[in-house]
């Protein structure tokens, strides 16, 4: 663990209760649309890149901010950096947005941007995070893919 | 309204396609992308079919690729930070010149009309030319005036002036200056309010039509010293002015834009998965023009559309590339 770490007591956040599974969703003839829930739980086991918990547990998704549209196969998330200099907002939210990547199908248009008024460059991460091109170069960049895939693994 | 048909999907790249061109002359496509491969593709009767992959020459994402004026030469930009050289001197495609000197990715790569200047940009936030002596390339300029990564590089169609998009939402436009033999910036365009993707000049190279993640389309207009509508030109330097932006039309990401040179049509490439073409109004001031759209497909591609550019040689015929991994042929007719 880092020594200089930024957020030196972060709050934390009780977790959500699991999600309960209807009969509708285990019945594979009923088409199940994406929802915010099912989003949150795709998200909500990140690591935070400097604590062991997950960003559910630092109330960073939430998941009353996060929009779903599936017929028009949008997705919006909003996160919380736990404070609002966080130089690891960009780092996470980066994540999130490779989680959901990952996870979703290839139809959904994912924007992952910093809830309004929680980080000082708040306007320079989310034009970071929605450009697209330098999301692919970074992904192409094995060092930082380590630390990503290290948010998105499971904890150790 | 006209129709857009749709001549023939490609299929061939693994992963997102990020640009395509076309020869200048025969019926040859080129394609690029996150599969670090070049697809050169022919028409052979009424199908396009795949005539070589160039492979080997990045070793990372290429990002554009652009066609000599003379058709022998395939330049490409990757995020490796080189810019290659493809000839057929052998008879086959190979790579047997890398530009280096960025920093970090280069983004864009274009050719100038005698085929004697080379442009790129990248995410080092320069701009580099290069001259082209009998396949000696050499550093003509770079120039570090964006604040930002550059996206798109485009020479004028008939000088050697030079326009560049950046992630700082401005266009610039550059020149060498006679006195100093040194390139430099003599304009900035400034409207857009975030990353303008790309660009394109009109046939005459008198406007620019630009296209930015801010969701709309502008275009600009060149007013010289003197010119008789009375712009001031402060210093004796050419003004550009945005005398029009198309908006409420694209609802994200305008990726590229492509001026035909034959028929003056617009076309757009956008994150919505939709390919908008715009027509300018017969009847409209040429110095508050406006810009009808005269074709919308939806689901052009099932992803982000990249790259929009129209054939040189077949009117209305034009050629898109995207992160669905297809590059598609489309024919718009009036």
């Amino acid at each position: 663990m880092n020594d200089n770490l930024e957020n030196i007591n972060p709050k934390l956040y009780k977790k959500l209760d699991d999600r309960k599974i209807t009969s509708e969703e285990e019945d594979e003839d009923v088409a199940d649309e994406f929802d915010a829930r099912e989003i949150f739980d795709i998200i909500k086991n990140i690591n935070d890149p400097e604590h062991p918990l997950t960003l559910e547990e630092l109330n960073v998704v939430d998941q009353s901010l996060i929009e779903v549209d599936d017929k028009a196969n949008r997705v919006n998330v909003k996160f919380t950096p736990t404070i609002p200099h966080c130089s690891m907002a960009t780092l996470i939210g980066l994540s999130i947005r490779v989680q959901l990547l990952r996870a979703l199908p290839a139809r959904f248009k994912v924007n992952v941007e910093i809830s309004p008024g929680t980080h000082v460059s708040e306007a320079a991460v989310n034009k970071q995070l929605a450009d697209k091109e330098r999301v692919a170069a970074a992904l192409e960049n094995s060092m930082l893919l380590g630390v990503i895939n290290q948010c998105l693994g499971p904890r150790n | 309204m006209g129709t857009l048909e749709l001549k023939q999907s490609l299929t061939g790249h693994k992963g997102r396609v990020w640009s395509v061109c076309w020869h200048p002359t025969d019926a040859l496509l080129a394609s690029c992308g996150e599969d670090k491969t070049i697809v050169i593709w022919r028409l052979e009767g009424l199908e396009w079919v795949t005539k070589m992959i160039l492979t080997e020459g990045h070793s990372r994402t290429i990002r554009e690729l652009a066609w000599s004026p003379c058709g022998n030469y395939i330049a490409s930009a990757s995020f490796d930070a080189t810019t290659a050289v493809w000839d057929k001197k052998s008879g086959q495609f190979e790579c047997n010149t890398t530009l280096e000197g960025h920093d970090n990715e280069v983004k864009s790569v274009s050719w100038s009309v005698s085929g004697q200047l080379l442009a790129t940009c990248g995410r080092d936030k320069s701009v580099w030319v290069w001259e082209v002596n009998d396949d000696e390339y050499e550093c003509d300029g770079t120039i570090m005036e964006h604040t930002q990564d550059v996206k798109k590089v485009r020479w004028h169609p008939h000088e050697d002036i030079l326009a560049s998009a950046s992630y700082d939402n401005t266009v610039k436009i550059h020149k060498e200056e006679a006195a100093k033999n040194d390139w430099s910036s003599i304009a900035t365009l400034s409207s857009h309010t975030s990353t303008v993707w790309s660009l394109s000049w009109d046939k005459t190279g008198n406007r620019i039509a630009t296209c930015s993640d801010d969701q709309t389309v502008k275009i600009w207009r060149e007013y010289k010293p003197g010119n008789e509508t009375g712009v001031a030109t402060p210093n004796n330097v050419p003004v550009w002015k945005c005398i029009c932006t198309v908006s409420g039309y694209h609802t994200r990401t305008i990726y590229d834009i492509d001026w035909c040179k034959v028929t003056g049509l617009l076309v757009t490439a956008c994150g919505d998965d939709i390919i908008r073409i715009f027509k300018e109004d017969s009847d409209c001031d040429p110095h508050q023009p406006s810009f009808t759209m005269v074709c919308s497909m939806d689901n052009a591609h099932t992803q982000d559309v990249n790259c929009v550019q129209w054939s040189p040689t077949v009117p209305g015929q034009f050629a898109s590339a995207s992160d669905d991994s297809l590059v598609k042929i489309w024919l718009y007719k009036e």
